[in-house]
């Protein structure tokens, strides 16, 4: 069973989890087996940009000293089989080029992402 | 307006741990007016009152084989324990839990410095306080 996995929501909880959960997930799933990619939209396709730094940040005197890296996370599940494709659209609404995105990234345009349901079996959406 | 009147804020919070940047950026806040001299006052409210509960524990991560030392997690427990220590004489943080919230929760066991509250003791502190951040979940 093909997955296609829509994650939309970006840093939600990044900092507290040091990672993004439905990519932590993901890239569970497919250690385990699962034939899965992921489809990046609305806010979520800036973790496809590369070079973020979320360090620094210390609270009360406790520094957060493994920060989320979720550029080096989303290039990890590509070098671990999945396809991950971010909207264009949504890129361009947030003004990210092209360049400013880590290699392997899929980009899909809006009206090609019902193709993409048809490709897979299944569709879940975080 | 009373001169503690000034110097305090009321922070209201109602996202749980682990779910949002809401709570992150709510304990930026209150750490950065404990530098400030300002106290603050927490009113933890629903999903907030697991901010702290004592249980919380570091875990490893599988996905890039590290060890729960290696991730260093610092729960949100621990991050408000570090703001407990950073009030004092001139800046002090008093946080309440919503008592019944943790009641419906088992979320009664948390770390030392918060106490047991409910609306009445929110509704003081925005008496007490120049002003109030409501920092609700969406």
């Amino acid at each position: 069973m093909s997955v296609l996995s829509i994650v939309e929501q970006a840093y939600r909880g990044t900092v507290e989890e040091q990672d993004d959960t439905i990519l932590w997930l993901s890239h569970m799933l497919k250690n385990a087996g699962a034939d899965l990619n992921i489809l990046l939209r609305s806010n979520a396709v800036n973790y496809a940009v590369k070079g973020q730094d979320a360090s620094g940040l210390t609270i009360g005197g406790v520094p957060l000293t493994v920060p989320p890296t979720i550029d080096k996370d989303v290039q990890a599940l590509i070098a671990a089989g999945v396809t991950v494709y971010a909207v264009q659209e949504d890129l361009e609404d947030l003004g990210v080029p092209q360049g400013d995105l880590i290699g392997g990234i899929q980009t899909v345009a809006r009206s090609g992402v019902a193709g993409l349901f048809d490709k897979h079996d299944t569709v879940w959406y975080w | 307006m009373t001169t503690s009147q000034e110097k305090t804020l009321t922070v209201a919070l109602m996202d749980p741990p682990y779910e949002s940047e809401a709570s992150t950026t709510a304990l930026r806040i209150i750490d950065a007016a404990l530098r400030k001299g300002i106290s603050v006052n927490v009113f933890a409210y629903e999903g907030a009152v697991n901010l702290t509960m004592k249980g919380q524990a570091a875990h490893p991560n599988p996905v890039k084989g590290t060890s729960a030392e290696e991730q260093d997690h610092p729960t949100t427990a621990r991050f408000i324990s570090g703001l407990f220590g950073m009030s004092g004489e001139a800046a002090k943080l008093d946080w309440a839990v919503c008592g019944l919230c943790a009641d419906e929760r088992g979320a009664g066991d948390w770390i030392e410095g918060p106490r047991r509250g409910s609306p009445g003791d929110f509704y003081k502190f925005t008496q007490e306080s120049v002003n109030t951040l409501i920092i609700g979940a969406r």
